[in-house]
């Protein structure tokens, strides 16, 4: 299996997704560098880390999408590959409309620093597989512009589509504006394209995996798409 | 030489911040008047700022070499080594006049301009930290310097990815016309693999790279080595403008160039911007350079020799490669897209000359420039102040006969409140090495590759520094070597950022060499080698001087990361223990500042050797894994501590239920301040082990009461002196400073 993490200038958890990829899940990693031209077809996965890919000036994600990677990350994601993109990475694939909605500043008007609840709303999905029905999972998110924004017709879409794969809840599962960090609509923390090979989420499963710490809630999403590509089975 | 600009006259070198007498002396050694770049030169690197003229003779009483120091003060950071092949690269800069003035920008920059002292000597920076000092909460401009300064340090430090994993914030009077924005950072490099700020080898190119040059920051240096008065607030075009994005190219562009044997020396350009590192380098290599300004990379049309060469614009770098390797380096800071340009050679002759499209503007000893500000010994004075301050009557602070209100008033006192609306700010998680996260004694760290972690800590007790500056500047290294301890650490090194008024007063003076000695001596006894720091001067506004405050962040090394421990009690049942001595001592505490509005008395008694013999004891007890909680007592004394200790832990608090035996007065038993005191945990079963490990040492050691419950309960002498709900006392701490600061 080969997991690919991209370089954007400014991204800054690109260490730490190959760390977990390469070290904690012994996969075959390498880097992809943001002006490069090449061939993803080899690819299994592809990770968008976080970060603030070209300063995130002017919008988080806003000029990534541009980017000469994000081309062939598009065209990735269209034969189907896999991609998954965290924090920053959730917000270049909304910018590139590889994921709908949008990702906007966070209703406190601060960045925040936490770890959170968030509830598995979809666990059919090739990264979520692992993890049992609406289970809740610990993870910390780190974001200023992370409130998620879809219109209405939009988001009666993801519902439909079980599109929504994560929301923010409280430590037993309760969705409620209590438990919404960020303000965003539906507590929706993370979600999935339609054809379901695109993954986009504002937690970072890849700050609780590593074994020195006890908690390891961000494994389940890493073994869940360890499992799927493994088993063949296509998104 | 090409004539420039008019003949120097006595308002422009007072306008240059410097005396008639250093004019002289310039002439003097020059032979001849410098140039008005010159003596604009000559004014920043003589500058208080960068020459440390008034320190500098008092400096040499700390203790700067070990066995495991690789670099101690006089390069942009101090390395100390851990083993394994690796040393960590360390520093605390002050950023605090241009945070008064404009704090977002001013914050920012501070972290822009450590960060860059760090990875400068080839170490990724892992971590930062920041000790922030404020006027009263009930100042008018203290909330907006509060969210200022804490926006533009998370904004700045989250977007160059290095997590913000602890610090300090304190609010006082004192600050209110002059706030300190202290910067820490710590970075990891193999320890054959450090680069130091020197130009050698005759021909060498001189290669700028980062982002241009502009306008902005034109004598920061010399800003930061004069008092505030009524115009400071016009010195804001003075204060530069960071850009993280910028930052986070050059980090990742110097180390894959480090990676490379093409680098000479290299340094950053911080304070007194080109000028600067071009004579520092120059320096250290008892070499000259030859620059070309055409050559620098600018941002606007019409730069004069001298806008060039004192700009601070940021996120700058100058360095020196070895001849031939001048085309791959400049391809690679092109790879990241970073403004670079070959601006000049290393010369034989100890001179530096820098010329404008050929012509030469500048031609100027770099000894004379680099080292050659007096040292002055500044005359010393006793204040008269202390005559009123250094003793309390406590006649007339009637004691407590129950203690809920006081404990309450201290948890939500800005002070002691939990700082979470702080570092929830701040990404203190990104890089995956963030162990112990902000809320306990210290910060720590683990070392990839390693069993090791760092613990990591920045404190100072400042009212304790104006009451007495020997002592308190004493117990600031004891209080942060405790918090190392207490985390599970050993303190392997120090660095200071001595914060202080005007040393042209005799007063000042007199604070300063006190604190130094006072610093300088608790640093021989705990054995801990001070590697690098920061002197700030002139931090007053309108002739009222900060307290005395001079910072310490020690570094700590955890052998095993398994030792490291947490102050937060762990399982109901498991019992309390205090190890040390409470005294009636309430001089100088927060008790008697928040409840009393009194800053009076002398600091408690520190005894150095009793507090080696403590953290040794702490140590062992963590090693064997007899504690399972140690937290150390600080402002708010015993009782702050026990309440911290039941309401820190990130999930659910827990009660306790304590008995305490006193013969001393009720508010200093269970607020005073007593030194070298660590409250611990332990299991039922390892009582008899503890108390035998105290008891063979010789150190006060009592057993106090059981973890359990749901309210925090303390009996004095069989009668109840606190009751409260620790549901209540949670909800009371952590939500103080956000109400405040929102």
């Amino acid at each position: 299996m080969n997991c690919g993490v991209v370089v954007f200038p400014g991204s800054n958890c690109d260490h730490d997704c190959f760390h977990i990829l390469k070290h904690v899940f012994k996969l075959h990693t390498e880097w992809i560098w943001h002006k490069g031209d090449m061939d993803l077809s080899r690819f299994d996965l592809i990770v968008l880390p976080g970060g603030f890919s070209y300063g995130d000036y002017l919008r988080a994600g806003a000029i990534a999408q541009f980017s000469t990677v994000m081309k062939d990350v598009i065209r990735f994601a269209e034969s189907g590959g896999r991609v998954l993109g965290i924090c920053n990475g959730f917000q270049v694939l909304v910018e590139a409309k590889l994921l709908p909605g949008a990702l906007i500043q966070n209703n406190t008007q601060k960045f925040i620093c936490k770890t959170v609840p968030v509830r598995v709303e979809n666990t059919s999905t090739a990264f979520t597989g692992e993890c049992a029905g609406e289970s809740v999972l610990n993870i910390p998110i780190a974001h200023h512009q992370g409130s998620y924004f879809i219109d209405p017709d939009g988001l009666r879409q993801l519902e439909e589509n079980r599109q929504v794969v994560f929301r923010y809840c409280g430590p037993s599962g309760e969705v409620t504006d209590e438990f919404n960090p960020n303000g965003s609509v539906g507590n929706i923390a993370g979600i999935i394209n339609e054809a379901g090979n695109v993954m986009g989420l504002m937690p970072h499963p890849e700050r609780c995996a590593d074994p020195a710490w006890p908690n390891l809630d961000g494994q389940l999403i890493f073994k869940s798409i360890i499992k799927s590509l493994q088993s063949g089975v296509s998104a | 030489m090409k004539p420039v600009t008019p003949t120097i006259t006595p308002d422009m070198v007072r306008q240059h911040g410097m005396t008639l007498e250093e004019f002289r002396r310039i002439q003097d050694l020059l032979g001849r008047a410098p140039n008005v770049t010159e003596l604009g030169i000559f004014s920043v690197m003589w500058s208080e700022h960068c020459s440390y003229k008034s320190s500098r003779y008092y400096l040499k009483k700390l203790p700067t070499e070990g066995p495991r120091v690789l670099q101690g003060p006089g390069e942009n950071a101090g390395v100390v080594d851990i083993g394994d092949g690796m040393a960590v690269v360390f520093k605390i800069e002050s950023h605090n006049h241009p945070s008064f003035i404009e704090p977002r920008q001013g914050a920012a920059t501070g972290v822009g301009g450590i960060l860059r002292d760090i990875f400068t000597m080839g170490a990724r920076p892992i971590a930062l930290m920041n000790s922030l000092r404020f006027g009263a909460a009930d100042h008018p401009r203290t909330r907006f310097l509060v969210n200022g300064v804490v926006d533009g340090i998370s904004n700045y430090g989250n977007c160059t990815g290095v997590p913000t994993v602890g610090g300090e914030i304190y609010f006082d009077p004192c600050y209110n016309g002059n706030i300190l924005v202290n910067v820490f950072c710590l970075g990891l490099v193999p320890s054959d693999k450090i680069f130091l700020g020197n130009a050698s080898g005759v021909g060498n190119p001189v290669i700028y790279f980062g982002s241009k040059t502009g306008r902005d920051g034109i004598h920061g240096a010399s800003m930061a080595s004069s008092e505030f008065d009524e115009s400071s607030e016009e010195k804001r075009p003075t204060v530069q403008v960071g850009d993280p994005f910028a930052e986070k190219l050059l980090i990742e562009a110097c180390l894959e160039l480090m990676n490379e044997d093409w680098v000479v020396g290299i340094q950053d350009m911080g304070a007194a911007g080109l000028t600067c590192s071009t004579f520092e380098m120059a320096g250290r290599g008892g070499t000259g350079i030859d620059l070309e300004l055409s050559r620098v990379p600018k941002r606007e049309e019409g730069m004069t020799p001298y806008d060039i060469l004192l700009s601070e614009s940021q996120e700058r770098m100058l360095v020196v490669v070895h001849k031939g390797m001048e085309e791959e380096a400049l391809a690679l800071f092109h790879k990241w897209d970073l403004d670079a340009a070959i601006v000049g050679e290393v010369t034989d002759k100890p001179v530096v000359r820098i010329f404008e499209n050929g012509n030469e503007v500048v031609n100027l000893p770099v000894e004379l420039v680099v080292d050659g500000a007096l040292d002055l010994k500044r005359p010393t004075k006793k204040p008269g102040y202390l005559q009123k301050v250094d003793h309390v009557n406590l006649a007339d602070v009637p004691d407590l006969a129950r203690g809920d209100e006081t404990l309450k008033k201290l948890l939500a006192s800005p002070n002691i409140a939990n700082k979470h609306w702080v570092y929830e700010q701040y990404d203190h998680m990104v890089r995956l090495n963030t162990l112990g996260l902000p809320g306990s004694d210290a910060a720590v760290l683990r070392v990839k590759g390693t069993k090791k972690a760092l613990a990591l800590s920045v404190d100072c007790n400042s009212r304790y520094c104006y009451l007495d500056p020997f002592h308190g500047a004493q117990i600031a290294v004891a209080e942060c070597v405790r918090n190392i301890v207490c985390s599970g650490g050993g303190p392997i090194g120090l660095t200071n950022c001595l914060n202080f008024g005007n040393p042209e007063k005799p007063e000042i003076m007199w604070q300063f060499e006190q604190a130094v000695s006072g610093m300088g001596e608790a640093c021989k006894f705990f054995n801990i080698p001070v590697v690098s720091g920061n002197v700030s001067l002139y931090n007053e506004t309108i002739g009222e001087a900060i307290y005395p405050t001079p910072t310490v962040a020690v570094v700590g090394l955890l052998e095993d990361r398994t030792y490291h421990t947490t102050q937060w009690f762990k399982e109901e049942g498991d019992l309390v223990g205090l190890i040390g001595l409470t005294m009636e001592e309430l001089g100088g505490s927060e008790y008697l500042s928040v409840m009393c509005e009194r800053v009076e008395g002398k600091p408690p008694y520190l005894d150095l050797p009793l507090a080696r013999t403590i953290n040794n004891l702490c140590l062992s007890l963590i090693k064997d894994g007899l504690a399972v909680s140690a937290h150390d007592c600080s402002e708010g004394g015993l009782g702050v501590a026990l309440a911290e200790s039941c309401i820190s832990h990130p999930h659910a608090p827990t009660g306790a239920v304590l008995d305490v035996e006193s013969t001393i007065r009720n508010d200093a038993c269970l607020f005073g301040e007593s030194q070298s005191r660590i409250l611990v945990s332990f299991s039922a079963e390892s009582r008899t082990a503890v108390e035998e490990k105290a008891k063979a040492v010789g150190v006060p050691f009592k057993v106090i009461g059981k973890v359990g419950g749901d309210s925090l309960v303390v009996n004095v002498n069989g009668e109840e002196f606190i009751n409260e709900e620790v549901s209540h006392l949670k909800k009371l701490w952590m939500g103080a400073l956000e109400s405040y600061v929102r």
